[in-house]
């Protein structure tokens, strides 16, 4: 594929991700603090979030299969992950974080579990999305080419 | 160029140059900015950076007081901040494990040392009790998350805007106390001109209460003015 052809598949790509609600404005915001002289700023901030997040996620999971279950902890760990996806625009698991945090105020086990594997697999798809993404960029600039904004 | 001996005025730099303060980037506004998550620090330094903020980023509010040197435990001498920066605006997160940002905003105004700091609420929640409360406490303002570049951009603008008639204030002290009659004469010059409109209308959006233009004898943009810039070189 040429590099227009490349460029074109981008900035398509690009957005159908914010059509579909998989990311917003904040996401808009992080790429325009990148720069020549902070050219990785983005998959930096996305990579610590990648981290951060499947930290939270197995915490939650742990917290879910023990016999007392610590809602009050729980809540916080959603907050904070509702906190990062928030940060860098991944609207889909921001939303579910807040359907999850009201389970957790209720305490309902059964809401909280499913709620887990939905953000689980919210947190899936918006990962492969970008991780995509950011190889798509990488080849354009392997192809000598600018990221078109 | 004769040494200025009223140096309280100068605030960062050992520079007796005070003309040095009209420029932005000499002037730059020390950030303390404090969130227990990984992510968003990493977005609010480089939101401050490129705001033209040196930025020092820790992870809770506990880190913070070690910091400016108010953690009981510690002993002052001992940390006296890591390395001696003098802080200009604390930004901090309301929700943090321990201590949370509310907290850390009450011992920051409890401390006469550093109550003068001001500083700024970051949350994810619109909550009008909570942004009432910091704002009672003394907090500057209140920031809703996600951050944005205009958000930072509009704290800082003000926070310098304070800073230089903060200075410009001592500095006018440091003048009527006759140190240098010559600054003294093209003060008192100053005081005649009424204030430019960016200094009213900053002050007019700052919701802190100390700032008096009336009685401030410089303007940002008389001093930014090549003009007299010129005047103050060559008579040195």
């Amino acid at each position: 594929m040429d590099l227009v052809q490349l460029q074109r598949q981008l900035v398509d790509y690009r957005t159908s991700l914010y059509h579909e609600g998989f990311l917003d404005e904040q996401f808009t915001q992080l790429q325009s603090l990148q720069d020549e002289n902070n050219p990785d700023f983005v998959v930096e901030v996305v990579s610590l979030f990648f981290e951060d997040s499947e930290r939270l996620l197995n915490e939650l999971s742990k917290a879910l299969e023990q016999q007392v279950i610590d809602f009050k902890r729980m809540d916080a760990q959603v907050h904070q992950l509702k906190g990062s996806s928030s940060s860098i625009g991944a609207h889909r698991v921001q939303k579910l974080c807040i359907v999850f945090r009201n389970y957790c105020e209720a305490q309902n086990v059964e809401g909280c579990l499913k709620c887990l594997q939905q953000v689980k697999h919210e947190y899936g798809i918006i990962k492969t999305k970008l991780e995509s993404m950011f190889q798509l960029e990488q080849q354009i600039l392997n192809a000598g080419g600018s990221i078109p904004v | 160029m004769a040494r200025n001996g009223g140096v309280a005025w100068m605030r960062t730099t050992e520079k007796i140059d005070g003309y040095d303060l009209s420029t932005s980037d000499t002037e730059e506004v020390h950030v303390l900015a404090v969130d227990d998550s990984l992510v968003d620090r990493k977005v609010i330094e480089r939101l401050l950076r490129i705001s033209s903020c040196k930025v020092t980023a820790v992870d809770s509010g506990r880190r913070a007081l070690q910091y400016l040197g108010l953690d009981e435990e510690i002993q002052k001498k001992e940390t006296n901040g890591f390395d001696g920066l003098k802080v200009d605006l604390i930004i901090t997160d309301y929700c943090m494990p321990g201590m949370t940002g509310y907290e850390l905003l009450k011992k920051v105004k409890e401390s006469s040392a550093f109550r003068e700091i001001p500083v700024v609420i970051m949350s994810s929640e619109n909550v009008i009790a909570r942004i009432d409360r910091c704002l009672e406490e003394g907090a500057e303002d209140f920031i809703v998350k996600p951050v944005k570049l205009s958000d930072v951009k509009r704290i800082i603008d003000y926070t310098t805007t304070e800073l230089r008639e903060g200075e410009q204030r001592e500095g006018a002290r440091a003048r009527r106390r006759g140190i240098n009659k010559r600054k003294q004469r093209e003060g008192d010059d100053d005081l005649s001109s009424s204030p430019p409109s960016t200094l009213s209308s900053s002050t007019s959006s700052s919701p802190s209460s100390s700032i008096q233009s009336a009685t401030a004898p410089l303007s940002p943009s008389t001093l930014d003015s090549p003009t007299r810039r010129l005047k103050m070189t060559s008579s040195e």
